[in-house]
């Protein structure tokens, strides 16, 4: 008897074929002519199709305020609470950028470099004191957050913004996607918004790039080695308080890139850095704190989840986000991609 | 430590004697159901060393409970039973509610437990604020009247500075004796060092969701007075600006000692109400957010840590 002897399939390759039939009937889903019975369970293609996109878009998002914060926490043990409130204040500032130089990349950029100092200011300033002690960080996270959002009102006031996008930006572009076919024969496509495909798009690449640039060159290697032991990383050599601040620097100018891009896809407002400091914790609550892939899980579960049950089930759809968090907690306390800690 | 208490008590009683009907309700009673909220807080964090930013929503839970269950004049759901049966079921619900949170974030430890809660608190405000058929939405229910016993409507001012006394001597007392009790002890050995504490025996988690359950109790209890205090309930009262303002009460107070969250919560009350005529009513939130930092920069343990700190050198005589 060989110990190489087929003994049926294992459990991998199990889920592979239920993966494979998932992804299968997610193509037909998006891609066939619906049937009658389908288009009376799931209201109609095009809301589903939708819902589909506008939950990719928004995980996008997601994923760009969510990877700064778990990057952060990895690294640092810290947890950012004002992370919120450098979306919102890259947002506040890409507007007045965008809107006075008529550029509206010049908005994005000052949004990332305005957060990208705010957090080097707070790293080095704040967070450098009470190194090693995780509540009090905390706490003085809380505490900055509640005087950022309340001195971004008297700046902003209570007004909604909305960041104009330029117009190679605007309009809609036709998808091959069939949405339904007329009486007639004719066949009517799905038209999208074409800034918000770019938004995914961005979010991709970003996230692309973050992902080699932890796993393929020297300083991402320093950082991943911080994540795992930063007091054996200090000892062989490696100036921490660095690296501490470059982290912190990306993460929250990411945080102000995404408030830039965020606020041009939907709108700037007060109360938006609590929306997106929740949405950040329970992404890397549910995708394992510190793991790049686990935020892009984590922003892909929660986006999708909050769109789909904006359509389907509208009054209930925050608590989808809910059992979502609680399924994983019970399951998988480190989340889906942490490491055990 | 028997005459300070006593004087306490003396002054909190002959408080009203002095006090207009403005400092009985809007400070001592509002300043009471605050320190009970914080209170709850101060047993999760001091006794078992979990950081909880969801006690608003237990008191949220307890209070809307009053409001659907009870009577309310928005015309949703309402069911109109009698106070009597409407507080316990209120409180109890509170405190299941606590447990099933606690059970939640007792899966994780440390700085994992403050996120978790905070995402709870959270996703629960948006959940009020997205239901119309339950919660009525954004607007809430309103027109929630505190019961009227033996012709004594408990919502004047004197009968209800008397009922958030009453309840929160009784929790401060129910605390104190609590951490000297045989649980209360072991779970000051789980917030300690729960590994050793599982080795001997003893079920960590089952101490740590007991401790949740007791906590919610006295957050179920300040949620129902502060729903009778305000005549409705909406989101914003269980907002995330609620549920900082809890900790920050705490904090501010001190979380060693369970008198450090009323204390806190006078602090804080004091200066919500007063430091208007200073700041304006516009910049509050800067202001007791930098009270809040300076506290968490210069003392960790907040008022009851600087008393503990220069206390003792005031006693100490002089070198001749």
């Amino acid at each position: 008897m060989s110990l190489a002897e087929p003994q049926g399939i294992t459990a991998r390759q199990g889920w592979g074929v239920v993966a494979l039939a998932a992804a299968a009937l997610l193509c037909w889903l998006v891609f066939a002519v619906w049937p009658a019975w389908l288009s009376d369970l799931l209201i109609s293609k095009k809301a589903f199709v939708s819902a589909l996109l506008n939950g990719l878009t928004l995980s996008g998002l997601y994923f760009l305020v969510a990877s700064g914060f778990t990057l952060i926490f990895g690294l640092m043990r810290n947890v950012n609470l004002a992370h919120g409130s450098l979306y919102l204040l890259g947002a506040y500032v890409g507007y007045e950028v965008a809107s006075r130089t008529g550029f509206w990349l010049i908005g994005v950029a000052a949004g990332f470099a305005v957060g990208t100092l705010v957090g080097l200011a707070l790293q080095v300033l704040v967070f450098r004191r009470l190194e090693g002690d995780d509540l009090r960080q905390t706490l003085v996270s809380i505490g900055i957050s509640i005087v950022a959002a309340d001195l971004m009102l008297a700046v902003w006031s209570g007004a909604t913004y909305q960041i104009l996008t330029p117009a190679w930006l605007d309009g809609a572009v036709t998808l091959p996607v069939i949405s339904v076919v007329k009486s007639d024969g004719t066949l009517v496509f799905l038209k999208y918004p074409f800034y918000r495909l770019i938004v995914l798009a961005a979010a991709v690449v970003i996230g692309i790039g973050l992902w080699l640039g932890l796993n393929r060159t020297r300083v991402g290697m320093i950082i991943r080695a911080g994540v795992d032991d930063r007091e054996m990383l200090s000892a062989s050599g490696v100036n921490v308080h660095r690296v501490f601040a470059l982290v912190f620097a990306l993460g929250a100018g990411l945080a102000g890139f995404a408030g830039v891009v965020g606020g041009s896809a939907l709108s700037v407002a007060p109360g938006e850095d609590v929306r997106y400091l929740l949405t950040s914790l329970v992404v890397v609550i549910v995708g394992g704190l510190g793991s790049i892939p686990g935020a892009a899980i984590g922003a892909l579960l929660i986006g999708l989840a909050e769109q789909v049950g904006l359509v389907y089930f509208p009054t209930y759809g925050i608590a989808l986000t809910f059992v979502i968090m609680v399924v994983t907690l019970a399951v998988r306390p480190q989340g889906l991609m942490g490491g055990r800690r | 430590m028997t005459a300070p208490y006593a004087a306490l008590a003396l002054a909190l009683l002959v408080f009203p004697a002095i006090a207009s009907d403005f400092f009985l309700t809007q400070i001592g009673g509002y300043s009471l159901i605050w320190g009970m909220l914080a209170l709850s807080l101060m047993v999760l964090a001091g006794y078992g060393g979990m950081v909880s930013l969801a006690q608003i929503t237990v008191a949220g839970v307890a209070g809307y409970s009053v409001a659907i269950f009870g009577e309310n004049a928005t015309g949703i759901m309402g069911f109109g039973w009698p106070w009597g049966i409407v507080v316990p079921v209120a409180v109890a619900l509170a405190a299941v509610a606590s447990a099933l949170i606690g059970w939640i974030a007792v899966r994780t430890t440390g700085i994992y437990t403050i996120m978790i809660t905070l995402a709870v608190a959270t996703a629960t405000f948006y959940f009020t604020q997205q239901n119309a058929e339950i919660f009525n939405g954004f607007s809430g229910l309103s027109g929630l009247r505190a019961p009227v016993i033996w012709g004594v409507s408990l919502r004047d001012p004197l009968p209800f500075y008397y009922l958030c006394l009453g309840a929160a001597v009784l929790s401060f007392a129910a605390v104190l004796y609590g951490a000297r009790s045989t649980f209360g002890l072991t779970l000051q050995a789980i917030r300690d060092n729960p590994r050793r504490m599982a080795a001997v025996g003893y079920d960590v988690t089952a101490h740590k969701v007991f401790a949740w359950a007791l906590a919610g109790v006295i957050a179920g209890v300040a949620g129902v007075l502060l729903v009778w205090f305000n005549g409705r309930i909406s989101p914003g009262t269980i907002g995330v600006g609620a549920a900082i303002n809890v900790l920050i009460i705490a904090v501010i107070g001190g979380l060693r000692h369970p008198i450090g969250p009323f204390l806190g919560a006078v602090v804080v009350v004091l200066m919500q109400t007063f430091a208007i005529d200073i700041v304006g009513a516009d910049r509050f939130n800067t202001l007791i957010g930098l009270v809040f930092l300076s506290i968490v920069f210069v003392s960790p343990d907040g008022l009851l840590g600087l008393w503990a700190r220069y206390a003792p050198r005031m006693q100490q005589e002089p070198l001749r």
